[in-house]
């Protein structure tokens, strides 16, 4: 057996990858080598450990220590102090780790210490190229399992029993979809992984396929059993070119080992699976249009019913599922229904992941029970606001949910309580605003955004998208009149009535929810002709606060369109007129002498 | 392809070498490896330990090291820590002494009373 004393595992997300850490990979092997103690040490590279802000991140076993923010030019001195030496190098350890003298557990640091990873269990721990380490974690021992010791319709049971939703955004219980499609009448059916995650801010699918590829390819496989299926295709967007290698490889070695293919573990079952890459368009997350797009047609979605476990793919039976939903599947079917049915609140069973972003410390990944309330997850685990602004709101279900103000910080969080406070689970991006932020801005940035990616099949989302989105550009323009608010209003009311499929049905979201707990901004913006955050730039003036200003003439030289003007002993004089409001004047002010307002 | 029985094997064999990722209640054996440690001999030593793990599928003990505890004198230092049990600490190990050590200590629970700090002191 090969044995190594310590194992150092370096973060190969996107994130960190992005940060150079196959730079860290290199320079890790290499000194190790140079140091001549590469049969006692290995060095591994391994999926998202969460904290992304603090990326590039790198893992030392035994003693877990939790390095963060490394440099290549780091390496050289954790080699040798740490690897050859045994002492660990404080000064480049997580500070949240570091509590005086002692170093805490990883498990113990506010970030990690209120998280439950079920769906990313893997990611970090193992290397996503390597099928054996995944094995070793007990991987393919749930299809080995269900594939010697329960019957399809168990299967299906147990996933009904354990309560399990969809986490895709729509919360439908997996085990009924699971039911539909394995009683669906039909001689060939597939199983579909939605992996085109399209939210702008959540990134969890990415992270699941990059760091434990594998465990979506058992879940499918299980889905497959359950169902009557033996095929399975893998819809992922093109811009996760690291996820896509990664289930590239995990499939091919899948393949070789038998799991994949004909006669999988000599029960006699057979099913295989391919990739399927998508071209970035958002509305193909939503299900009609994705297997459109699988088939070969243009990204369009059709109307429902038949549903696709009727009728989906090549009109067969089609089962589809979310990345991150698979990815409970496993431990469902090891631990059983009732370990998952206890975690959660009543109608949401097991965990979340959140991607959190935004105006937030702890940029990154979390996974939590479902029922923790936002304000944990926001002041505790995600480290709360930096510069010690204030909590505004903060937005989940990205371009298809809404915006949480204070008061409702202390609502457990899961699928029916978000949608009663008019937002909803979506996939989990979770971005966090401060008093910087303006909502009419932030409700035209995601009208924008749904505008842009409408497949414009169906008139309500083309032409209401659009003429929301402009109503909304007149009003962050100072154009606005009370009467535009009703006009959204109606507008909106009517799209969600009356779109074709999920995403003009929720598209209007951000700016009902914004106008719901934040209508007093839309005022400001329309009889005050003010933004009270200071973002919409047609509403602000910058002006020189006299009292503070010492004429040193560093702002007029900064300006670059000359419309700043003055002299010696007297306070400078900014033309509003002339202004292009960039901000060079303010930022470079050494006196903080200019205001926005 | 493989069969159940071969993932089985592959389960148990990778388990072992990357079992050290897990928390673990297990032995931990710990070498001295500041400056001082190392030119006594610690590195022959570690290697030893690392050894007779190897060799005996040793998956639940943990090999660590550790900085200068202050008695550069009685270098190369090894230490067992059974759990529930007080530490031991072994001064002026050999790669054969670790052996015998791993394997009436570590593996059998007797500990090696010759080789420890008490009877180096007398």
């Amino acid at each position: 057996m090969e044995m190594y004393r310590s194992h150092v595992m370096i973060c190969r997300g996107t994130g960190c990858t992005s940060s150079n850490s196959e730079q860290i990979v290199k320079n890790f092997e290499e000194e190790i080598k140079k140091h001549g103690i590469e049969n006692e040490i290995t060095v591994e590279r391994t999926g998202c450990f969460g904290l992304c802000a603090l990326g590039p991140i790198v893992i030392i076993y035994p003693e877990a220590s939790f390095y963060s923010l490394v440099k290549p030019e780091d390496v050289e001195e954790i080699v040798k102090e740490h690897l050859v030496k045994g002492r660990v190098v404080k000064r480049l350890l997580y500070a949240e780790s570091v509590d005086g003298d002692t170093i805490k557990s990883i498990n113990d640091v506010e970030f990690y210490k209120k998280q439950y990873r079920i769906a990313l269990k893997n990611c970090g721990v193992i290397n996503p190229e390597d099928i054996d380490e995944y094995i070793a974690f007990d991987g393919y021992k749930a299809l080995e399992k269900v594939l010697t010791s329960m019957k399809p319709e168990e299967v299906v049971d147990t996933i009904k029993r354990s309560g399990l939703r969809g986490r895709g955004g729509g919360g439908f219980s997996t085990g009924m979809k699971w039911d539909f499609t394995a009683k669906a009448a039909g001689d060939k059916k597939y199983v579909l992984c939605n992996a085109d995650e399209g939210d702008p801010g959540a990134f969890m699918d990415r992270s699941v396929l990059e760091g434990d590829p594998h465990s979506v390819i058992e879940a499918m496989a299980i889905a497959g059993y359950a169902v009557g299926s033996n095929q399975g295709y893998i819809y992922c967007r093109a811009e996760y070119p690291i996820a896509v290698k990664r289930m590239t490889i995990a499939i091919m070695q899948a393949r070789e080992y038998g799991l994949l293919g004909k006669n999988i573990l000599g029960t006699g079952y057979e099913f295989d699976l391919e990739i399927r890459l998508g071209a970035g368009a958002f509305v193909c997350g939503e299900e009609t249009a994705l297997i459109a797009s699988i088939e070969g047609e243009r990204g369009m979605p059709r109307p429902r019913p038949p549903f696709p476990a009727i009728k989906g793919l090549f009109g067969k039976p089609t089962l589809l599922n979310n990345v991150e939903t698979y990815a409970n599947i496993c431990q469902i079917i090891l631990n059983g229904a009732e370990w998952f049915a206890s975690m959660g609140t009543e109608k949401s069973k097991g965990t979340k992941v959140f991607a959190l972003g935004g105006k937030i410390n702890n940029t990154g990944l979390v996974e939590i029970p479902m029922g923790t309330t936002m304000r944990e997850i926001v002041f505790e685990i995600g480290g709360g606001i930096p510069e010690g602004k204030k909590f505004k709101a903060a937005q989940t279900g990205g371009p298809s949910g809404g915006c949480i103000p204070a008061e409702h910080l202390d609502v457990p969080i899961d699928y029916d309580n978000l949608i009663a406070l008019g937002s909803m689970m979506g996939s989990g991006g979770l971005i966090v605003m401060d008093e910087d932020n303006c909502m009419v801005d932030i409700a035209r940035f995601f009208l924008d955004f749904t505008d842009d990616e409408s497949c414009g099949k169906c008139t309500p989302c083309r032409e209401g998208t659009k003429r929301m989105l402009e109503i909304l550009e007149k009003i962050a323009e100072g154009k606005g009149e009370m009467s535009d608010i009703d006009k959204l209003e109606n507008l909106a009311k009517n799209i969600k009535a009356s779109a074709l499929c999920g995403l003009g049905q929720t598209a209007p979201n951000p700016v009902l929810s914004t106008l719901k707990y934040f209508k007093d901004e839309y005022v400001a913006h329309i009889k005050d002709k003010k933004c009270p955050a200071g973002v919409c730039t047609a509403l602000l003036n910058y002006i020189v606060i006299d009292e503070k200003c010492k004429s040193c003439g560093i702002c007029a030289k900064q300006c670059p369109v000359n419309a700043i003007s003055g002299q010696k002993g007297v306070p400078y004089l900014i033309d509003t007129e002339k202004c292009i409001k960039c901000g060079a004047c303010l930022s470079k002010c050494p006196f903080k002498a200019i205001y926005k307002g | 392809m493989k069969s159940i029985q071969e993932l089985e094997e592959i389960r148990k064999r990778t388990l072992d070498t990357i079992n050290v990722r897990k928390d673990r209640s297990g032995t931990r054996v710990v070498v001295g490896m500041a400056t001082c440690g190392i030119a006594a001999g610690a590195r022959p030593v570690l290697l030893a330990v690392i050894d007779e793990v190897k060799n005996n599928n040793l998956a639940d003990v943990v090999v660590a090291q550790t900085g200068c505890i202050g008695m550069c004198r009685l270098e190369p230092i090894l230490e067992v820590y059974k759990p529930g049990e007080e530490k031991v600490t072994y001064v002026k190990v050999t790669a054969s002494k670790a052996k015998r050590i791993m394997n009436e200590h570590v593996i059998l629970g007797k500990v090696v009373e010759e080789y420890t700090i008490g009877a180096s002191e007398q």
